[in-house]
């Protein structure tokens, strides 16, 4: 092999470079859902769909929801779980009564690493300064 | 639950359709998560007609104004990147084809009112690359914000300059304690125009900047010979801006 | 064969190193724009595209060209572009990447980038123009590689090549044509609704990006040991005079038409452009331009110049810079004004903005540059 130092000391460097992420969580504590806070059973008791739905698919049933108000101008949404009718906004429905983001979409969303681009036009409730 | 049950259903109706089994697919189409409200207000072509008798001074356009840009969130940036969707001008940029160097005096400096035409033939939805301009069936030539590149084509191909684009954040000339908390902002690098209040439409509202006008707008439906649009287009003389480019706007002018 | 653009001359790595700078400094100045909005660029509500789409325009002319070697080449079995057809082919590869990074650039959401391809469009000419220009940008990588390797291989190329040439020929008239039809088919535009728009803008590609070609051509030959070939050249040359003057035709074409019918959304741009109306510096470039499309057809026309080593260059550089304010400032400038309401709002790109065009085009140069290095490592082994 030419140069077979080189391409050894190559590999390794790369090697370890790809596994980065692994040993360096080695050791460190493992992920835990983080704790959501709910809207108070005072303000609603039920989602428009059950939570493991709204967990796994949220971001499908927003998408669904945004296509469905703004491009085909049906902005009523009936749960198929409660069979009642919601009305399809961010704003004015969800926001509503999950009305502390940093405390529930945040979290999760912070957790995950991922960064929704929801609130750069729609806007978020006030702060609760917690 | 799946919600993409219903794309599902789509496609499974138009494979069985060759079966002649349409009663079936109507009874599961029905199935649909999502309906349209009850109090939608519906028309085939919506329209707007200004009576401009009516819209003399500053004081007659600024209450219009104010009620469309305050409740769509509409910034005010004191630059040439501006954000319009409802503002007004002196007719000869307004009518810039009706060139008339005796024109009474009483119309040479008029102003009148511009906003979206939402035009029958629509060459910003002809252009768009993305589909995020689009005409929906009730006439309206709607935005979504939510597909928006960017690509400004939209705005090189509306002749009447009626589309804004959001150079930069919007929200760094909006006042957080002012904005409607109830309609988004938009965010940079989208384009925007007036939607012809489509939130309000759907809530059984008519435009704001109607609602605000005392009578000197009128809305409805053109494809509805008994509408006040129509009533009123039959009895006095109106115009359109550049007629002569063929894509029939959808807001006329009274005189 | 890539391997090839790893070994040069320090002359070759300063140049690369010089590239990488101008594309840093234009890439810092990108994340600035990502932050804040093209509110950094000159652009306003009045005069929505500027700087970035006139370049974007200009380049895919440029790219364009190639078909200008390609056709007398494997149509007529012109071999005397034997030495020059893959430098064509490469400068296609190299404009091509240009465009594409000013049309990303010019994007307000540029990652939504894809929604193009989600949500195909057909009856946007946007969405056709991106099909086109990927295709060509295709067509052109796989057929410079592939006669390059088999050159390299002492083989001829396989046959599958030659369709996709002549496919390649086509696809070169389509791209520019595309784009033109990007401008000339929108209602109110008083300046692109005119359909000789395509018809100019390709006259105005096949005398500026030969002439490019060329120029390069000519400097290669002084930096390296590569040689056109004097044919080559002076064929070039009266491709390029040809199409000058069809171009300069065109556009007297739209002079007149605007003039003697008196129509004033006609005139009107003209008239700005030239500085009748609103004089600024557009006006001053445009007269520039109009003083070197004339002097670039004066030193060409006659033979003896033409076919001078000295005079050349300095006829293509001219008619570079007049093609160039032409179409890379005065269309899109001149398409704006007058706005939809008869008024001028100015426009000026801001340093910014040409810093980041100056990084796209540097990521051209680079692109062209590494292609260059392998076409000329290659042809050297091969002789």
């Amino acid at each position: 092999m030419y140069d077979g130092s080189k391409i050894i000391v190559g590999l390794l460097v790369f090697v370890g470079m790809m596994t980065f992420p692994f040993w360096n969580n080695i050791g460190k504590a493992a992920y835990k859902t983080p704790e959501l806070k709910l809207p108070p059973k005072s303000v609603a008791t039920e989602c428009v769909e059950g939570k493991e739905f709204m967990r796994e698919k949220h971001m499908q049933l927003l998408n669904d929801w945004r296509d469905e108000a703004v491009r085909n101008g049906e902005r009523l949404y009936v749960s198929q779980a409660n069979h009642k009718q919601y009305q399809i906004s961010l704003q004015n429905s969800c926001m509503k009564c999950h009305d502390n983001k940093e405390e529930f979409c945040d979290k999760c969303h912070n957790s995950a690493s991922v960064s929704p681009y929801c609130w750069d036009c729609h806007i978020a409730p006030p702060k609760k300064g917690n | 639950m799946d919600t993409s049950r219903r794309k599902f259903l789509t496609y499974a109706g138009v494979s069985v359709l060759g079966l002649a089994a349409m009663p079936a697919v109507d009874a599961w189409a029905s199935d649909t998560p999502y309906v349209v409200s009850s109090k939608q207000l519906k028309a085939t072509r919506w329209a707007m007609v200004v009576d401009t008798t009516k819209l003399n001074s500053e004081a007659d356009f600024a209450p219009l104004i104010e009620a469309c840009h305050s409740i769509h969130n509409v910034p005010d940036i004191p630059t040439k990147q501006n954000i319009k969707w409802i503002w007004y001008d002196e007719r000869e940029r307004v009518f810039p084809d009706d060139e008339n160097p005796y024109m009474a005096e009483a119309f040479e400096h008029k102003n009148y009112l511009l906003l979206c035409n939402h035009c029958f033939e629509p060459p910003c939805v002809r252009v768009c690359p993305t589909k995020a301009t689009f005409k929906r069936e009730d006439g309206i030539v709607m935005m979504d914000f939510h597909r928006c590149i960017g690509c400004r084509y939209c705005m090189a191909g509306c002749p009447y300059g009626a589309r804004s684009f959001n150079f930069m954040d919007p929200r760094l000339h909006l006042d957080a304690a002012k904005e409607n908390k109830e309609f988004p902002t938009r965010t940079k690098g989208v384009v925007e125009k007036c939607n012809f209040c489509y939130e309000r439409l759907a809530d059984g509202k008519l435009p704001a900047c109607v609602e605000a006008s005392k009578g000197a707008l009128i809305f409805g439906d053109l494809d509805d010979p008994k509408s006040e649009v129509r009533k009123v287009l039959k009895e006095r003389y109106s115009i359109r801006r550049k007629p002569s480019i063929g894509t029939q706007p959808n807001v006329y002018y009274l005189i | 064969m890539l391997e090839t653009a790893l070994k040069g001359s320090s002359r070759y790595w300063g140049w690369l190193v010089v590239l990488l700078g101008v594309i840093g400094v234009g890439a810092g100045m990108y994340l600035v724009q990502w932050n804040q909005g093209l509110t950094i660029t000159g652009l306003s509500r009045d005069v929505s595209w500027g700087f970035y789409i006139a370049q974007f325009t200009y380049m895919v002319g440029v790219a364009a060209a190639a078909v200008m070697l390609v056709l007398p080449y494997y149509f007529h079995h012109y071999k005397a572009f034997k030495n020059m057809i893959i430098l064509a082919e490469f400068q296609a590869i190299a404009a091509v990447t240009v465009c594409l990074g000013f049309i990303v650039v010019d994007l307000g959401q540029p990652q939504r980038l894809m929604n193009v391809l989600l949500h195909p469009t057909p009856n946007s000419i946007l969405f056709w123009d991106m099909v086109v220009l990927n295709g060509y940008l295709f067509l052109n990588l796989v057929i410079g590689w592939v006669t390059l390797q088999s050159e390299r291989k002492h083989v001829h190329p396989p046959k599958w090549v030659k369709p996709l040439v002549y496919t390649s020929i086509v696809w070169a008239v389509s791209i520019h044509t595309v784009t033109a039809f990007l401008y000339q088919g929108l209602p109110g535009r008083h300046y692109w609704l005119t359909a000789i728009l395509a018809a100019r803008f390709l006259s105005s590609a096949f005398c500026s990006g030969p002439a490019i070609l060329l120029l390069v051509a000519l400097l290669l030959e002084k930096l390296t040991d590569f040689r056109a070939g004097e044919e080559a050249k002076r064929s070039m040359a009266k491709i390029i005079t040809y199409a000058m003057c069809v171009n300069v035709f065109f556009f007297l074409l739209e002079v007149f038409t605007g003039f003697y019918s008196n129509i004033p959304g006609h005139e009107h741009t003209i008239k700005f452009l030239f500085g009748f109306e609103h004089g600024n510096y557009v006006a001053v470039c445009m007269w520039i331009a109009a003083v070197l499309a004339i002097g670039s057809l004066a030193l060409l026309i006659p033979p003896a110049w033409r076919d001078n080593a000295k005079v050349l260059p300095v006829a293509l550089i001219a008619l570079v810079v007049a093609t160039w304010i032409d179409k890379g400032l005065g269309l899109l400038i001149g398409g704006f004004t007058p706005t939809p309401f008869e008024t001028v709002t100015e426009y000026a790109p801001t340093v910014p903005e040409l810093l980041i065009s100056l990084a796209v085009y540097g990521t051209g140069a680079l692109v062209l540059t590494i292609l260059y290095k392998v076409a000329l490592t290659v042809k050297k082994e091969v002789s």
